[in-house]
């Protein structure tokens, strides 16, 4: 049987999710080094909405997101080397070193921010939608968020104002069940769904499984071209979970706050080797094809982190620049 | 022209000027116009660029730090200071944060008014000039006009500036009147102004406390002490070499701040000048602020919270240790209460 989705887009989102993988879990193997020092919050687990969004994407749409960033900078398009050298804390870092991990930027692609509080980003993602609308500029900014989100005022007076002045704006919300070690049940109220909160503040909102990444694929392409056609903000909810632990390489069952059961469900629901079996079985999985993707991945990585160790740190003398534009800094 | 009209005036002319400026807060089209300063605004340029907002202070500031990132230059007005604390996250984290926490690749041109209340009961939490937490953060510019022409200098340098900008608008200044230049008049963000010239005391002053001073420091001057007065017009960044250069001459250093005294901007001030200029020091510095108590709402109880001019001539008597007459500063044809007779309220 094949799949309604195009089976190009099919294999965009297949290799998004390998090459996400693959930089997190070389990241995970090297962290022990110490070089990379800085907290660094893994997607590994839950790419399937990151791949997903990657490919509904345009070049001329925004990208915004929070701490867990990295699956979304790159499905976006941001540069590895330069995301690599920012978390070693080198010039050559996107953010020159200063952000780390979690404040990765690349604007040439439209990835325009990630911070580090949760729901930071949201009024900034509505704001960039604003000057799209004031400027008449064609496409999209895609908020990138977490079950957490929801919990931060900030998130209902952004996505308010988003639903009054009908702004282009994609909610992309991970359910991954845990903010930090603490359970979507002891902050939100039983049985009250994401995407029922998300419709009651004005938001065009589905849910779906974001570990079927072409299912999620589908919400959220309908939901993209919703917001182009200038029907308001809409909000996608992607059931999904992490595997690591909520900050480092490790994983971390043994703590307790969730159980080994729990992950081996999830586990078993593993998007990648899903969405490859279903792409074999299409017949739509070339393996000469895979092995060249594997290997250009392998390739890639291994130059990207040659390149972040082999950079220069900052000069000690921007430490205290880039505070004020060139007008303002002269004064102290 | 007025304070309020020249705030207004600054702001059609940016509006005017350049297409990417937008001007938004509570109230901004309301038939009352912030005060009169956007009296209008959204009819001459549209409800795309001139427009009211949710009470969703902390968002509507990130709103504007995402539009500034995408390519305008937006003007968020709060009628009251106090009301932008819900906004201290977007304001810190991020206004402030963006330039260098990714790279110094650029910053975020937001200019945040904030009108500071006082007087006709305004009370604990609508009354309070926090200039000292903002200008306590890197990144910020903080800057506190007194006079209609720097109102609108300021305010134009900040919407066409680099950096995000608070701005802080004193209510009861809304109706002083001044010479104010016509067009695309700027004022450098940084730089003090001497509003008088004299040897025997520096007094640094800045907002409504600049007015009262000039009474005070012409009422001195007619007992034969004469001071610089110094007009800070920016609080952060803040002229060091204005205050220094003047203190160097007259070895005597008074600071108003019109915040509260502990951990206020006369302390840092104070500090820095007696650091810097030890040897040229004549006598101990000293600073008026408010007291650190919060303002009540009845009048019985505001008497002498805040500082006026009799309080800034009996301090440079104190400091050039002369009495000077300073009782007839204390007479005043209004209230306490009240910027003049015409104020009657509500706020």
């Amino acid at each position: 049987m094949v799949h309604p989705l195009d089976s190009g887009v099919s294999r965009h989102i297949l290799r998004d999710m390998i090459r996400i993988r693959a930089v997190e879990e070389a990241i995970a193997d090297r962290y022990g080094e110490q070089k990379m020092r800085c907290p660094t919050h893994l997607s590994i687990g839950q790419e399937g909405p990151a791949a997903a969004v990657g490919a509904v994407l345009g070049p001329e749409d925004l990208a915004v997101s929070g701490h867990r960033a990295h699956a979304h900078y790159l499905a976006k398009g941001g540069d590895l080397p330069a995301m690599i050298a920012e978390i070693y804390g080198k010039a050559t870092g996107c953010s020159r070193g200063n952000g780390g991990s979690m404040h990765l930027v690349d604007e040439a692609v439209g990835f325009m921010g990630s911070t580090a509080i949760v729901g930071g980003t949201v009024p900034v993602g509505v704001g960039l939608a604003l000057s799209l609308a004031v400027r008449r500029k064609p496409g999209l900014v895609c908020i990138f968020i977490g079950d957490a989100v929801l919990e931060t005022g900030v998130f209902y007076e952004s996505a308010g104002f988003a639903a009054v002045r009908k702004l282009p704006v994609l909610f992309v919300c991970e359910n991954n069940l845990y903010s930090v070690y603490s359970p979507l049940e002891v902050r939100q109220p039983a049985g009250r769904a994401l995407s029922d909160v998300a419709a009651a503040v004005g938001l065009q909102a589905s849910s779906g499984d974001g570990n079927d990444p072409r299912a999620a694929y589908g919400l959220l392409k309908s939901a993209a071209d919703r917001a182009r056609s200038g029907d308001g903000p809409q909000f996608v909810e992607l059931a999904t979970y992490r595997w690591r632990e909520h900050c480092g390489p490790l994983f971390d069952n043994d703590l307790g706050y969730r159980s080994e059961a729990e992950y081996l469900v999830w586990k078993a629901r593993d998007p990648i080797p899903r969405l490859m079996q279903e792409l074999r079985e299409e017949g739509a999985l070339d393996p000469a094809w895979l092995a060249a993707a594997e290997a250009e991945i392998r390739a890639e990585i291994e130059a990207a982190f040659a390149f972040a160790e082999a950079s220069p740190f900052p000069d000690p003398v921007l430490a205290s620049t880039d505070i004020y534009s060139r007008e303002i800094a002269p004064f102290p | 022209m007025t304070y309020a009209e020249a705030v207004r005036d600054a702001l059609a002319v940016a509006l005017e000027q350049d297409p990417a400026v937008i001007v938004y807060g509570l109230g901004a089209p309301d038939p009352k116009g912030v005060f009169g300063t956007t009296l209008g605004l959204q009819e001459q340029f549209g409800a795309d660029r001139v427009f009211d907002m949710p009470t969703a202070e902390n968002a509507m500031t990130g709103v504007g730090i995402g539009a500034a990132l995408g390519g305008l230059r937006p003007v968020l007005t709060h009628q009251r200071l106090d009301f932008a604390l819900l906004s201290l996250d977007q304001i810190i984290n991020n206004a402030a944060k963006w330039r260098f926490m990714f790279g110094g690749r650029r910053g975020v041109p937001l200019t945040i008014r904030m009108i500071l209340g006082r007087g006709w009961g305004q009370g604990p939490t609508h009354s309070q000039n926090l200039q000292a937490i903002f200008a306590h953060i890197p990144g910020l510019c903080v800057v506190s006009p007194a006079t209609p022409a720097d109102a609108k200098g300021l305010l134009l340098s900040a919407i066409f500036g680099q950096d995000p900008v608070i701005f802080l608008e004193h209510r009861w200044l809304h109706g002083a009147r001044g010479e104010t230049p016509a067009g695309d008049h700027r004022v450098p963000i940084g730089r003090a102004h001497r509003l008088r010239q004299g040897g025997d005391v520096t007094v640094v002053a800045s907002s409504i406390l600049s007015l009262e001073a000039l009474q005070a420091v012409d009422h001195v001057a007619l007992q034969g002490v004469a001071c610089d007065l110094i007009d800070l017009r920016s609080i952060r960044p803040l002229d060091w070499d204005a205050i220094e250069s003047s203190v160097r001459k007259t070895g005597r250093l008074l600071v108003l701040d019109p915040g509260h005294e502990t951990g206020g901007v006369a302390g840092e001030i104070v500090a820095r000048i007696t650091t810097r200029c030890w040897g040229h020091l004549r006598a101990p510095p000293s600073r008026l602020a408010m007291p650190d108590a919060p303002e009540s709402t009845s009048p019985a109880l505001t008497l002498g919270y805040h500082v006026r001019a009799e309080h800034i001539a009996e301090a440079i008597g104190d400091l050039v240790g002369a009495p000077l007459e300073v009782s007839s500063l204390s007479a005043r044809p209004h209230p306490h209460d009240v910027p003049g007779n015409d104020f009657q309220g509500p706020f």
